[in-house]
């Protein structure tokens, strides 16, 4: 069948014969199709911005249409207002830093609940998930206060320490061990290696796909905190990208630089998109593992 | 610790030889046992040691805090603390920007959380077959989720802009008056509002794609085969069977109307006159602008417990989602 020709009768060629006639989804489907179009809007807008010449003037500033005499002034002027190599640097620390010693804290975690049996297990099961509730941002006085008691304001460190360990990652892991069949480990056990050899040598290269969606939600969403952040760090030279981009907003909205603004936006957001359209499958079964983090 | 179970050990061993096993043997039985699980349970705790600390530290210790923190007051921010009891929460009861701030936040949530689920739950139903076309659309969709809510803040401060902004140069036109989008304490919360639907419809969309996978083929074939039509069908097979996904998404969606409101920072800072104060923004205003960490830190307490008593509500279907204890 051409879809060209028939492009309503291709989309739907592999529903259920009974329902091919069915007028509702294929509404359904239109008007989804509308929405999609709504929701790329202010990407587009971004985009076309960042590539619009000074020379249209505020009044062409909102137009969808990419300008005909399209420009890299618009990112040439946020690279150089912003300092978006350091932020990006400060936030690429924060996210490997945190993302590191999650690896350490969930594997040995995720271990004992899959594999150990021990006293107050489910107390301490309900402990973990009790965390999943608690969620870390409105704890932001109470561990700001402990931050700075520890000497750590004002330091990359101070930003990580709270998510160090992750009841989410810890579940995550469990489900990924448990799925393990243990014949596996005798073989070790006979050769008396030791429970970290067992976890290093057996569980951890068996379990890489989850350590890898794990990785991605989590990443994610640090790459995006903002309000903790901008709690811990003073310094301008410590801020990372989120905090970063909402000064250099604030600065470019009193000369009314949208131009710039766009650009920047688009800085910041272009290499957690480029990665999430190359790794696509991969980002959406992480993310539907997640809910909450 | 140690010490009690190597006699517990030996008294099991050799029983009456040794005259040292007699006071053993009197130690109440429970000790014994208690101390023998510890031993066995000892490499797991090592294990979730590194885990406990931080969430020790970061989690339950800050929730202790918040509590001692909330009995606590300085008169100026050098002056020592002093024990004032229950005065920080009925403050801040009392306190018309608090009760602003909460107001606020509840149209904020139910005006987010039932919009975006309705959107999600549509845009599933839509793409829920794959092919290329709806892999596409269902990435663009997603893209939202991706980027940091700052960013967005930056997108949207254009396109509602008075003005020259995206929405009065395509929409306004059609407007007697043009509206000022968020300068406008009637309007600002809604366009707040815009903005966290625009960004997690998507999120929540991935959720109801798994959970219309799991729909049972059988029963959708029988449902065909009656000529059911696709409201019947919605109404009788899917909404039932997605109802734990409901539950799971309205829970996820409640804690982002509290937790995710960076917007609000970066675009209104809580104005105009107080019309997108929402109650996180509340307690920071409290602890980094007043320095009032004992108000501060009963707001938080009152959010918490208030999460805490709705997250209750779905505790089961959480634990029995990360596989229970």
């Amino acid at each position: 069948m051409n879809p060209f020709k028939y492009p309503v009768k291709w989309l739907f060629k592999d529903v259920p014969l009974a329902t091919r006639n069915e007028i509702t989804p294929k509404l359904g489907f239109a008007l989804v199709v509308l929405l999609t179009l709504i929701w790329l809007i202010p990407f587009l807008w971004m985009v076309a911005a960042t590539l619009r010449p000074a020379s249209d003037g505020i009044n062409a500033m909102a137009e969808l249409m990419p300008s005909l005499k399209p420009t890299l002034d618009n990112i040439r002027d946020a690279w150089e207002i912003g300092d978006f190599p350091r932020y990006a640097l400060n936030t690429t620390l924060i996210c490997t830093g945190i993302l590191l010693v999650q690896f350490v804290t969930v594997t040995l975690a995720g271990f004992a609940f899959a594999r150990l049996s021990f006293a107050g297990k489910t107390l301490i099961f309900y402990l973990f998930l009790l965390q999943l509730m608690l969620v870390p941002v409105l704890l932001i006085v109470p561990n700001l206060t402990l931050v700075a008691k520890l000497g750590l304001y004002d330091t990359l460190t101070g930003v990580m320490m709270p998510f160090f360990a992750s009841a989410f990652g810890t579940f995550l892991m469990r489900q990924a061990f448990e799925a393990i069949p243990t014949e596996l480990e005798d073989a070790a056990l006979i050769d008396g290696a030791s429970v970290l050899a067992r976890i290093r040598h057996i569980y951890v290269p068996l379990s890489l796909p989850s350590f890898s969606a794990f990785a991605i939600v989590s990443v994610t969403s640090h790459w995006n905190d903002f309000l903790w952040p901008l709690m811990v760090i003073n310094s301008p030279d410590k801020r990372p990208l989120t905090v970063g981009l909402s000064v250099f907003t604030k600065t470019a909205e009193g000369t009314q630089a949208w131009g710039t603004i766009a650009a920047g936006t688009l800085i910041v957001i272009a290499p957690l998109l480029v990665t999430f359209l190359i790794f696509q499958k991969r980002f959406i079964s992480s993310f539907i593992t997640s809910g909450i983090k | 610790m140690r010490s009690t179970f190597r006699r517990g050990e030996m008294s099991l061993a050799e029983p009456a030889a040794l005259p040292a096993a007699a006071p053993a043997k009197s130690r109440p039985h429970v000790v014994r046992r208690l101390s023998a699980g510890f031993k066995a349970s000892l490499p797991a705790y090592l294990l979730l040691l590194p885990s406990l600390i931080f969430l020790g530290a970061f989690t339950y210790g800050a929730v202790g805090r918040v509590i001692v923190d909330a009995l606590y007051q300085r008169a100026t921010p050098r002056a020592p603390s002093r024990f004032v009891g229950l005065d920080n929460i009925a403050a801040v009861l009392a306190d018309p920007a608090f009760t602003g701030a909460v107001v606020n936040n509840l149209i904020y949530a139910v005006g987010t959380v039932v919009p975006s689920m309705a959107l999600a739950f549509l845009f599933a139903l839509a793409l829920s077959r794959t092919n290329a076309v709806t892999s596409a659309l269902r990435a663009a969709l997603f893209l939202p989720v991706l980027i940091p809510m700052v960013a967005a803040s930056a997108l949207f401060l254009f396109i509602f802009l008075p003005n020259v902004g995206l929405l009065d140069h395509y929409i306004g036109r059609l407007l007697p008056v043009l509206p000022n989008w968020l300068g406008d304490p009637d309007i600002a919360l809604a366009a707040i509002m815009v903005i966290t639907i625009w960004k997690n419809a998507g999120y929540y969309m991935l959720f109801f794609l798994a959970g219309l996978q799991a729909v049972p083929e059988d029963a959708m074939e029988a449902a065909y085969l009656d000529g059911a039509g696709p409201w019947p069908r919605l109404r009788y097979i899917i909404l039932p069977e997605l109802r734990p996904t409901f539950l799971f998404v309205t829970v996820i969606a409640i804690l982002n109307a509290v937790t995710q409101v960076d917007h609000v920072f970066v675009m209104t800072q809580g104005g105009p006159s107080n019309a997108t104060s929402l109650v996180l923004f509340y307690i920071y205003e409290q602890a980094v602008e007043h320095y009032d960490v004992g108000k501060a830190s009963a707001a938080t307490l009152l959010s918490l417990g208030a999460l805490m008593g709705l997250t209750a509500l779905s505790f089961r279907t959480l634990a029995s989602r990360e596989g229970g204890p």
